[in-house]
């Protein structure tokens, strides 16, 4: 695909007199992997907020095709409505449903699909379609065994999968991820490396990370920002490569999280 | 309408939004940098005015009552905060909500059982009984007057002490991040009680001056909060000048709604509030 | 999420139902009619645990509906006749749905504590239509003679002026209420609600237009609120603008929250122990001079209950420990 499926452009956020998110542009194709980078409080989380609709940006645009190649501008819509279109996002602080069990925060999530609300007789359980979808993203997640588990009995590791199964479960073209890994051990990250590598051919991927092993394995694409600004954009390579991101972010913190 | 009776109209109209501000002030102030709601806040503003009554019907001075009852308010204030109302800081909004609605049943009931269940009128003192004449057979109360002076000056009193003093920059600080305040070698439990303290006796105070153009009698501070609350609505939690606009606007609509349509002016102020969440759903202004 | 209950819980409600069926032929008029105002205040309590326990939107104006729904039949109903309930009870509750609409418009625009104030200020508003409005029939009330009769061809099916047969109505419609909100708690559109109340932030971030779940929530409460009313009004045979006040909403809040939120029972159940205080503290048989200032006790009841219980009689199960929202900035 040489479209691009999403493609922010010269996206800006100020509160008052901060500007969180500078100008910023760029691109989510089908099968690859975007990551943006940066140190803490360059914006990325900001800029996430922006694409996923929890912030409406001050200036600039966001465009989006959805399956029937139509094209959208997301700025300014709800979350929900860009949800609903095919934009599914997890959060970097544990944003789950902790009261209900692991299977019915995915099954919640698998409903937004086939709301079905007015059938107000028929008990939720009983829909087979979206306890498939429920399931089959528990086991993409890696947590078929918990499914019965109250979601605020889990591990921190095992929250933050049940945070990308429940956006598996809305089914998704474009997958926001917001620190996935943060907080793990290595054989969970490892696990999560892998899921993202499973995905990535059927999805669009933007992946906020400060795990560079994690990053540098699975990116196509980097966008390293620096205070609300994007400083550089390329391929591993290229980025590996850039003196400017040496400079600002990499440098001795490489290999480690929050330098 | 002539426009000696408009005149007049809107000299009431302002009184009464200003004596509303007093209330709404405490209770805006109290949920901005406390976070509680409290229901009994209306029966500050009864508790005020019965005793101003009952004090000044003991000593026949009502400026005596006065003095003497703001130090008791003051000191209710303190207890209850520091009896009960603390206990509510890290609680939802519906065991506040629980518990201050128990609180003015409590209220209510010592009311009835101190003062009984009369309604009762206090003398406005000699000093300010004149009327100011505005044509040959049109006058206007000295004490309205002095109620509308009296507000705006406290009005202005808050707004230095919150703008430009130390004490208003910590009660600024503290409603946007407590732990920070407190990280700070800030007492934060010292300032609360002040905060709470102050809300009750202005809410008090109000009631006391009040006493002796609205009467004294049992539901009024059940009325006075519910239109506080609108007024907390249209003019945005936490903010004292929002609470000003407010409560002029209320007051001004309710007092010409009553002379121009009377049936519908006890509705006309929610019908403005109806507006405001139309057009604003948080409020006119946000925050101190 | 809904785990199976354990097949106790069905029993016991069974039980009780059994009790409550045959109470009448045993039981005396005074208990009869006082057992049936507790029933509909069940009903009211239930209406309002969907929208408070459930949906997490604490409503301090929920009496609005009830005093509506009342003043409907009140008005509808002919001077001295008896009102058909075919057309007076479907109207009375249409006119809370419609009500349930246009308020909720705008007052789902708010959340937290400014929901709590401008849902209270709209039962107020609604207060004054009654109060000083033609509309209404003042502070004296409107009298409601005769009970509303459920007339087929010709024959009257429920002799409602017959206490007995008033409390197995309001019996019927209790429990067809209870079963009611179970099977839609139980739906696709209860547990949105659920989610609603847990983290709705999450919940529109999933997809869910959380806005038009919680409309349909507070029409369906307004509504069932509704049905509350228009009994009490049936039963007491009158209506005047208090019972549009904040003691009727503050009351079936304290019921609903004595009964621990997020169980539809437990809003039964604090309905049962509500009035039941009210009445004993009320006694003047038992606490003699003290009757007559019950509300300072009811006062501090509820300030321990506030303090001490925060989980209410029933306590929650752990299914539902979610909060209701709380702005941000203030904590």
């Amino acid at each position: 695909m040489s479209e691009a499926i999403l493609r922010a452009e010269r996206l800006t956020k100020r509160f008052g007199g901060l500007t969180a998110v500078s100008e910023v542009s760029l691109e989510l194709h089908v099968g690859q992997v975007h990551a943006v980078i940066g140190p803490n409080g360059a914006g990325k989380s900001t800029l996430t907020n922006l694409i996923s609709g929890d912030l409406p940006p001050t200036a600039g645009a966001i465009h989006f095709l959805d399956e029937a190649q139509l094209a959208h501008d997301l700025s300014g819509l709800k979350s929900d409505r860009i949800a609903r279109l095919g934009i599914g996002r997890s959060y970097q602080k544990t944003n789950i449903f902790l009261p209900f069990s692991v299977f019915e925060n995915c099954r919640l999530a698998a409903q937004s699909r086939q709301p079905r609300a007015w059938r107000i007789f028929r008990s939720a359980d009983r829909y087979a379609d979206v306890n498939a979808i429920a399931e089959r993203s528990l086991q993409a997640a890696g947590l078929g065994a918990r499914s019965a588990m109250t979601a605020a009995a889990l591990s921190h590791g095992e929250q933050r999968q049940l945070e990308i199964a429940m956006c598996l479960a809305t089914q998704p073209r474009v997958l926001l991820l917001d620190e996935p890994l943060a907080g793990m051990g290595s054989q969970e990250s490892q696990r999560i490396i892998e899921l993202i590598q499973q995905l990535t051919p059927a999805h669009a991927i933007m992946l906020i990370e400060h795990d560079m092993d994690a990053v540098f394995a699975v990116a196509h694409r980097l966008t390293v920002m620096v205070n609300g600004e994007v400083i550089e954009t390329g391929t591993p390579a290229e980025i590996r490569a850039s003196l400017k991101v040496q400079q600002a972010y990499l440098g001795d913190a490489h290999g480690g999280a929050d330098g | 309408m002539d426009p000696a009776f408009f005149f007049i109209q809107l000299l009431n109209g302002l009184q009464y939004g200003l004596l509303l501000f007093l209330v709404a002030c405490g209770l805006t102030l109290i949920f901005g940098i406390m976070g509680i709601i409290n229901l009994a806040h209306g029966s500050f503003y009864m508790i005020g005015a019965y005793i101003a009554w009952s004090l000044a019907s003991q000593t026949g001075n009502l400026l005596l009552a006065i003095l003497l009852g703001i130090p008791l308010t003051v000191l209710l204030g303190m207890l209850l905060e520091r009896l009960l109302f603390q206990h509510l800081y890290a609680r939802d909004h519906l065991y506040q909500v629980l518990m201050t609605y128990g609180l003015i049943l409590v209220f209510e009931e010592l009311r009835s059982i101190v003062w009984g269940d009369d309604v009762h009128g206090v003398a406005v003192p000699a000093l300010l009984s004149g009327s100011i004449p505005l044509t040959d057979n049109l006058s206007y109360p000295v004490y309205r007057l002095a109620i509308s002076g009296i507000c705006l000056l406290l009005a202005g009193g808050l707004y230095w002490l919150i703008q430009k003093t130390r004490l208003g920059m910590m009660i600024r600080a503290g409603s946007t991040n407590r732990e920070m305040v407190q990280a700070l070698g800030i007492n934060i439990k010292l300032l609360y009680t002040l905060i709470f303290a102050l809300g009750v006796a202005l809410a008090a105070f109000a009631g006391m001056i009040a006493a002796p153009v609205s009467s004294v009698y049992p539901n009024m501070g059940a009325q006075v909060v519910i239109i506080c609350f609108v007024v907390v609505v249209i003019g945005g939690i936490g903010s004292v000048w929002g609470a000003l606009l407010a409560s002029v606007l209320i007051g001004l609509s309710d007092t010409f709604g009553k002379v121009l349509l009377p049936e519908y002016a006890g509705v006309s102020t929610y019908l403005l509030m109806a507006l405001v969440l139309l057009w604003r759903p948080e409020g006119l202004f946000k925050r101190i | 999420m809904n785990p199976k209950r354990a097949w106790t819980l069905p029993v016991v409600l069974l039980a009780c139902l059994s009790v409550l069926a045959v109470f009448p032929l045993v039981g005396e008029t005074f208990y009869i009619q006082l057992l049936t105002k507790v029933m509909i205040m069940a009903i009211f309590a239930m209406s309002l645990d969907l929208l408070v326990g459930y949906t997490g939107l604490v409503s301090l104006g929920h009496a609005a509906f009830y005093g509506l729904a009342g003043y409907v039949l009140a008005r509808v109903a002919p001077q001295y006749a008896a009102a058909s309930l075919w057309t007076t009870l479907p109207l009375a509750m249409g006119a809370c749905a419609v009500f349930a609409l246009l308020t909720g418009l705008l007052v789902l625009r708010t959340s937290g504590v400014y929901f709590i104030m401008v849902t209270l200020a709209f039962a107020q508003m609604l207060f004054f239509v009654f109060h000083d409005t033609p509309i209404g029939g003042g502070s004296d009330g409107i009298y409601v003679y005769a009970k509303p009769e459920l007339k087929i061809g010709g024959t009257n099916l429920l002799n409602l002026e017959d206490r007995k047969v008033f409390f197995w109505l309001v019996l019927g419609l209790m429990a067809a209420v209870y079963l009611f909100l179970r099977r839609v708690l139980d739906s696709n559109f209860g547990r949105a609600l659920i989610g609603i109340k847990t983290n709705e932030h999450r919940l529109r971030a999933l997809g869910f237009p959380t806005f038009r779940y919680k409309l349909a929530s507070y029409m369906l409460s307004g509504t069932l609120a509704g049905l509350a009313g228009y009994l009490a009004a049936a039963q007491f045979g009158f209506v005047n603008p208090e019972i549009l006040g904040w003691h009727t909403s503050g009351g079936v809040l304290m019921m609903v929250i004595l009964g621990g939120m997020g169980s539809l029972h437990g809003a039964i159940v604090g309905a049962f122990a509500f009035i039941l205080l009210q009445e004993a503290l009320s006694n003047q048989a038992w606490f003699g001079p003290f009757a007559k200032h019950w509300q300072l006790a009811m006062g501090l009841f509820i300030i321990a209950v506030a303090l001490l219980l925060p989980r209410g009689l029933m306590g929650i199960s752990g299914l539902f420990a979610g909060k209701v929202k709380r702005e941000p900035g203030v904590e």
